[in-house]
C-alpha cells in the first residue's frame, strides 16, 4: 500500500478498496516503526490524523469526496498548523503551538487531505543538508550515513522512505528541489506568487515559495491543484487563474525546445551526476525534443547575490523572535537587552545566527549600497539572463545539485562549501521562476535529480515534461531497500 | 550675539480609518489591552500585511491638500529596531519613495500676516503599541492595540523661525487634516503628535546649526513652550561657548525644561530596505482625479470665498475658516437665519466663541447648535428682537435649550414695533420728565445728542427692553421739538 | 573584506544576539569567509541596472477598509511567555 502513488491511493479510496482510516493507520505505523532511523518527523499528529481520516471516510460516504479526500500527507514544520506545534526545527519555536493555519494547510484540509505530522527541516529553512535542525539531522533513506539535502530534508526523506505518500516543502534557494534530488523523489518549486505564503514562516520573503514533494509529477500536479491560487491574505500572491495541472500531463513532447545552459555543466559538477543528467537529456531527444545550447552568464553571481538578499530579508524577518509574545524566552532576564540577546542567542542555532549577522551587516549604514543594492542589481541581471533564454527555448534542463547525497558532517563545518551546493537552484529563486527536480538515475547508489526550469507560471508544462519522462523510466518508483 | 532660530516639524497624524493599515483589526480608541491585536498586529510567525485602501486614499487627499506631487509608485520599507512595543522588530514605513512629495501650506501669524511653509514629504507608516510603566513586579506591560494604526508622517522644511510660527504651522496642519476629514486630530488621544527639530545659528549665517529633536509633543501650547525651553537651553549653551550635540530630547511640562533621552547612547542604524512582503504602491492618475473631485473646499479657498461672496473682513474670514466644523457652523447660521453674513459672523465669533472659551468647550461640543443660533439671529435680522434681548435669549438657549421662537413666545420678548404703542410710551416719558425736556430744548445740537440718551433709556426701561430702539429714536426726535 | 572582532560585536548587538566571548573569534572567521564569497559581486557590471526587490512586476493590491478581526486575546496569550492583565510583560522599559 505504501509504495503506491497519491494517484493510485486516490483511485483505491474512490474504488472503496481501502478506507482513509486504514491508510492513515498504515502510514502512522510505518512512521512509528521506521522513522527513528530517518528522523524525518518532528511531530506526528496521530490523533488528529485519525480524526481527519474518519471525517474523510464520512465525506466519501456522503458523496462529497474530492480527488484527494482521505489521502494522508505530511507538512514541513514551517507551515503553521492550528493547535499543533510548529517549530521550524528551532529551539526558538520548540514551544510554539500555532494559533492558526497556513493557507496551504487550510486548502489541504478543505480538500479532505489527512495530515500525518510535521516534518523535520533545517532550522528556519537555512541549510542544504538538514543538519541545522534543533531536532537532529535527517538521514537519507538511501544511505543513512548521508544527508537527505535541505532544507525540506524531512519531507524528502519521508516520501523517499514511503513514510508518507507525499509532503509539502518550501524552496528559498533550492530547498524543495535539492532534497528531492538527493532522496530520489519529485519536487516542484512553483513560480513566486503561485502558492500563498500566509502562515508559512518566512525565511526570505521575496524568494520563499511552497510546493509539493511527491513520488511522481502526476502526484505533484494533483497537489498543485489543491495548493495553488491567489490568496487575499498574501499581497505577493498572483491573481491569475489556476489551471488543472493534470490536464496536459500526457501531451507529446514533439518539438519541445530544451535549453542547456553551458554554465550548468562546467567545473564543480560531479562526473557521476553529469552522466545521469546527460542520459536523461538524451532520452528527451528520443521523445522528440530539440536541444538548444544557451548561456546564463550570471549564474556564478547567483550565490553571492543570494547570500546577501536572503540573509538581509531573514535578518529582518527573524526579528520578531524576541521572547515577548511567543517562543523561547531566556531564564530570568536582567533587563530588556538581556531578554533580547539571550533569548535570541540561546534560541537560534549557529547557522541561523550567522545568516542574521550577515544580513544585518549587509543592510547596515555604509554597506547597504555595496552589498544589498548591488545584490538586487545582480538579481536583475540573473532574471534578464532567463528572460533572454526563454525567447528561444520552452524549458531549461540541467542537474539539480552538483552532487548526490554527501556524508553527514562532511560540509557542516564549512558554510561556504555548503552554500555552493545550491549553485543550480538559487538562480531560479532569484528570478522567481518555477523549477522541478525529478529522479533521473543513481550515482554510487545514491539518487540524482534532473532539474527542469520553466517560464513564469508554466508549471503545467514542467509537469507535462516530467510526467512524460516518468512514463518512460522507473527511477521515480524505486524505493531504498530498507523501506520497500 | 544675535541668534536665529530654525525649526522644522515632523507631525504624526493618525488616519481615521476603521481598520488598521495592514490588518482587519479595529482602530477604535480605549479598548481593553490587546483585544484589538490580531495575528498580524502581534507579528506572529508566518503572517503577512495587506494594505488598507482607505489609508492610501487619505494620504492622497493630504497630498492634494498641500499641492504636492503624488508619487506614482511609492515603496514601503522596513525600519529595523528592537523595542517591546514594536512586535515585528521593524516598523513598516516609507523611506526613499514616500507617497506624498514636496508641497506647501500657508500659516497665519498672530499679527494677521501669512507665511508659506514647505512640506518636504508625507509618508504612510504603522504606529507602534504602548509600554505601560506601572509596576508589574518590576516589569513593564505591553499593549499592542495601537500597533498597526495608520499614520501619516508629515515632514516640514526647516522654514519656521519662532515657536509661534511652529504653533501656527501645527495649527494649519491640524485645520487641514480636519478639513480633509482624514483624521480627528485629537491631540489628547495621540491622533496628532509633533516632533520639533530646533537649531540655532548666528544671524546672517547660511549653514544650519546642530539640531536637537523634541519628541512627541502633544498639544499646541506645549509645542510653543517646549520649543522656547529648548531655544533658551541652546542659547545658554552656545553663549557659554559649548557646542550642541545632536540629540533626541523630551519636554518635561512640570519643570518646563527639555532633557535628553537616556536610551539613545548608541547611534541608530535602522537598516531600511524595501519590504519584500509589499509590492510597490501605485497611485494612478485616475485615482488622483477621483480623489481631487471629492476634495472639500480647503481653508484658503474658504477664506477667499467668505471675503468675496459673504463680504466678511479678512480677519473674520480667517477666524471662521480656521476650523472646518466652525466654518460649517457659521454657514449653517447664515443659511438658517437668512441674515447678513456680517451679523452672523459677529454672533459666531464673538458671542458663541466667547461663551465656548469661557466654559472651556469647543465647537464640537457647543451646547447651542448652529440651527438654534441661526433661529436666534433670524429674529434679530427681522427686528422681532433687539440685540440686547438676543443676548438674553442666547443665554437661555445655552442653559436650557429650546428655540429662540419658543423663548420669545414664552417670555413675551417680542420687540414692540407698533408705532402707536411706542408713541404712547414716549408720551408718558416726556410727561414724566419736564425738567429734562426743558434742558433738552435749551441745549444746542451737540448737547442734545447726549441728552437724548436719557429719553431712549427711559423708554426702553418702560417697555421692558422690547421697544424697537430705532423707532424710539425716530419718535423721540419727532416729539421733542 | 575581513571583519574584526569589534565589527562582529557591533553586528551582534544590532541584531540583538548574544555571542559568547569564546565564540567571537570563530564567528568572525566564518562571517569573513562568507563575506569573501559575497564580494564576488563587486566585479559585476551593474551600471544602469535597476535593482530588483521582487520577482513580480505587479503592484500592491489593496484591502477594503473593513474591520474583520475579533478579540482572540486569551487564545493568543496562551502561548506567551509572560502576561498579566492582558498585557505582555517585559523587563522594565526605560526611556
Amino acid at each position: 500500500m505504501h509504495t503506491k502513488t497519491l494517484k493510485a491511493l486516490s483511485n483505491a479510496l474512490a474504488a472503496g478498496e481501502v478506507s482513509s482510516q486504514e491508510l492513515t493507520r498504515h502510514f502512522l505505523d510505518r512512521i512509528k516503526q521506521l522513522d527513528p532511523g530517518v528522523n524525518s518527523f518532528i511531530t506526528v499528529t496521530e490523533e488528529q490524523a485519525l480524526a481527519q481520516a474518519k471525517a474523510a471516510d464520512e465525506q466519501r460516504v456522503a458523496g462529497n469526496a474530492t480527488a484527494l479526500t482521505g489521502v494522508p500527507i505530511a507538512h514541513k514544520d514551517i507551515f503553521c498548523t492550528r493547535g499543533v506545534k510548529t517549530s521550524c526545527a528551532s529551539k526558538m519555536l520548540d514551544n510554539f503551538i500555532a494559533p492558526y493555519n497556513a493557507t496551504v494547510v487550510e486548502k489541504m484540509n478543505d480538500a479532505g487531505i489527512v495530515t500525518l505530522g510535521k516534518t523535520n527541516m533545517d532550522e528556519f529553512a537555512m541549510g542544504s543538508s538538514n543538519e541545522t535542525s534543533f531536532y537532529g539531522p535527517v538521514k537519507n533513506p538511501w544511505n543513512t550515513d548521508c544527508v537527505p539535502g535541505g532544507s525540506s530534508g524531512g519531507s524528502a526523506a519521508a516520501v523517499a522512505a514511503r513514510l508518507a505518500p507525499a509532503a509539502t516543502g518550501t524552496d528559498t534557494g533550492g530547498s524543495i528541489r535539492q532534497p528531492a534530488s538527493l532522496c530520489g523523489i519529485t519536487g516542484l518549486k512553483p513560480t513566486y506568487g503561485r502558492v500563498s505564503r500566509w502562515g508559512m514562516i518566512a525565511f526570505a520573503s521575496s524568494l520563499d515559495q511552497a510546493g509539493p514533494m511527491t513520488q511522481t509529477a502526476e502526484d505533484a500536479a494533483l497537489l498543485m491543484n489543491a495548493m495553488a491560487g491567489f490568496d487575499p491574505k498574501d499581497s505577493t500572491s498572483t491573481d491569475i487563474e489556476v489551471p488543472d495541472y493534470t490536464a496536459d500531463l500526457n501531451k507529446p513532447l514533439d518539438g519541445l525546445r530544451i535549453g542547456l545552459p553551458k554554465e550548468f555543466f562546467e567545473d564543480g559538477l560531479d562526473a557521476g551526476v553529469g552522466q545521469v543528467v546527460q542520459e536523461a537529456i538524451a532520452l528527451y531527444e528520443k521523445l522528440g525534443a530539440t536541444l538548444v545550447d544557451i548561456e546564463l552568464p550570471n549564474t556564478h553571481l547567483s550565490i553571492p547575490a543570494y547570500y546577501v538578499v536572503a540573509p538581509a530579508e531573514a535578518s529582518s524577518n527573524l526579528s520578531r523572535f524576541d521572547g515577548v509574545r511567543f517562543g523561547y524566552r531566556c531564564k530570568d532576564p536582567l533587563d530588556l537587552e538581556d531578554l533580547y540577546k539571550r533569548s535570541r542567542g540561546e534560541g537560534f542555532g549557529e547557522e541561523v545566527k550567522r545568516r542574521i549577522m550577515i544580513g544585518t551587516y549587509a543592510l547596515s549604514a555604509g554597506y547597504y549600497d555595496a552589498y544589498y543594492l548591488k545584490a538586487q542589481k545582480v538579481r536583475r541581471l540573473i532574471k534578464n539572463d532567463f528572460d533572454e533564454a526563454f525567447k528561444n527555448v520552452d524549458v531549461i534542463m540541467g542537474p539539480t545539485s552538483p552532487n548526490a547525497g554527501f556524508k553527514l558532517g562532511e560540509k557542516a563545518s564549512d558554510p561556504v562549501s555548503m552554500y555552493l551546493s545550491d549553485i543550480y537552484t538559487i538562480s531560479v529563486n532569484m528570478a522567481g521562476l518555477p523549477g522541478i527536480s525529478i529522479p533521473a538515475g543513481l550515482s554510487n547508489s545514491l539518487p540524482v535529480g534532473l532539474q527542469i526550469i520553466g517560464n513564469y507560471f508554466d508549471e503545467a508544462r514542467l509537469l507535462n515534461v516530467a510526467h512524460r519522462y516518468q512514463q518512460e523510466t522507473d527511477w521515480h518508483a524505486q524505493v531504498p531497500a530498507a523501506f520497500v | 550675539m544675535s541668534w536665529e532660530v530654525v525649526i522644522g516639524l515632523e507631525v504624526h497624524v493618525q488616519l481615521a480609518t476603521q481598520s488598521k493599515i495592514f490588518s482587519g483589526s479595529s482602530t477604535e480608541f480605549g479598548a481593553e489591552p490587546n483585544t484589538q491585536a490580531s495575528l498580524i498586529d502581534l507579528g506572529m510567525p508566518g503572517v503577512l500585511p495587506v494594505l488598507n485602501a482607505d489609508a492610501v486614499e487619505k494620504a492622497v487627499k493630504f497630498g492634494l491638500g498641500i499641492d504636492a506631487q503624488i508619487t506614482p509608485k511609492s515603496v514601503f520599507a522596513r525600519k529595523n529596531y528592537f523595542y517591546p512595543d514594536l512586535p515585528k522588530g521593524y516598523q513598516i514605513s516609507q523611506f526613499e519613495l514616500p507617497i506624498v512629495g514636496m508641497g506647501h501650506i500657508e500659516i497665519t501669524l498672530e499679527d494677521g500676516s501669512t507665511k508659506r511653509i514647505g512640506v518636504t514629504r508625507a509618508h504612510l507608516e504603522e504606529d507602534a503599541g504602548k509600554s505601560l510603566h506601572e509596576d508589574f513586579h518590576g516589569m513593564s506591560g505591553i499593549d499592542l492595540n495601537r500597533a498597526g494604526t495608520p499614520l501619516l508622517e508629515i515632514v516640514s522644511e526647516p522654514d519656521m523661525r519662532s515657536a509661534k510660527e511652529a504653533v501656527a504651522y501645527a495649527k494649519a496642519i491640524h485645520s487641514l487634516i480636519r478639513y480633509l476629514g482624514i483624521s480627528d486630530g485629537d491631540m489628547s488621544q495621540g491622533s496628532m503628535r509633533c516632533d520639533c527639530n530646533v537649531s540655532l545659528r548666528q544671524k546672517g549665517e547660511e549653514k544650519f546649526g546642530t539640531r536637537r529633536e523634541i519628541k512627541n509633543v502633544n498639544s499646541f501650547k506645549n509645542v510653543e513652550k517646549a520649543i522656547n525651553a529648548e531655544i533658551e537651553w541652546q542659547m545658554d549653551e552656545l553663549e557659554s561657548g559649548r557646542e550642541i550635540q545632536q540629540a533626541t530630547v523630551l519636554y518635561d511640562v512640570n519643570k518646563d525644561k527639555t532633557f535628553a533621552m537616556r536610551s539613545k547612547e548608541e547611534a541608530n542604524d535602522y537598516r531600511y530596505f524595501p519590504d519584500p512582503d509589499l509590492l510597490p504602491l501605485e497611485v494612478t492618475e485616475a485615482v488622483i482625479n477621483r480623489v481631487r473631485q471629492d476634495l472639500p473646499e480647503l481653508p484658503t479657498q474658504k477664506i477667499e470665498r467668505f471675503m468675496a461672496e459673504l463680504e466678511l473682513s479678512d480677519y473674520d474670514a480667517r477666524v471662521l475658516a480656521a476650523d472646518r466644523v466652525l466654518a460649517d457652523y457659521f454657514e449653517t447660521v447664515v443659511k438658517e437665519s437668512g441674515a447678513k453674513p456680517k451679523l452672523c459672523a459677529n454672533w459666531v465669533s464673538v458671542e458663541l466663541l466667547g461663551a465656548l472659551n469661557k466654559n472651556d468647550l469647543d465647537i464640537d461640543t457647543s451646547p447651542v447648535s448652529a440651527e438654534q443660533l441661526g433661529g436666534l439671529v433670524k429674529r434679530i435680522a427681522d427686528n422681532t428682537i433687539s440685540g440686547k434681548i438676543a443676548k438674553q435669549i442666547f443665554e437661555e438657549l445655552w442653559n436650557n435649550g429650546g428655540t429662540a421662537d419658543q423663548i420669545i413666545e414664552a417670555k413675551g420678548l417680542k420687540q414692540e414695533t407698533d408705532t402707536g404703542a411706542i408713541e404712547a410710551i414716549v408720551d408718558q416719558v416726556i410727561a414724566d420728565s419736564a425738567d429734562q425736556v426743558a434742558q433738552y430744548l435749551a441745549a444746542d445740537d451737540n448737547k442734545r445728542k447726549k441728552l437724548i440718551g436719557y429719553f431712549v433709556g427711559q423708554t426702553m426701561k418702560l417697555s421692558k427692553g422690547k421697544a424697537n430702539p430705532q423707532m424710539v429714536n425716530q419718535i423721540l426726535a419727532k416729539k421733542l421739538v | 573584506m575581513a571583519l574584526d572582532k569589534e565589527d562582529v560585536t557591533k553586528i551582534a548587538h544590532l541584531a540583538r544576539l548574544q555571542v559568547a566571548d569564546s565564540e567571537i573569534e570563530a564567528t568572525t572567521e566564518r562571517l569573513s569567509s562568507i563575506l569573501g564569497l559575497i564580494e564576488q559581486l563587486e566585479a559585476a557590471p551593474t551600471d544602469g541596472v535597476e535593482p530588483m526587490a521582487h520577482p513580480t512586476d505587479a503592484v500592491q493590491r489593496l484591502r477594503e477598509d473593513v474591520v474583520t478581526e475579533t478579540n482572540h486575546r486569551d487564545e493568543y496569550q496562551q502561548i506567551a511567555p509572560a502576561t498579566e492583565g492582558g498585557l505582555y510583560l517585559v523587563p522594565k522599559v526605560i526611556e
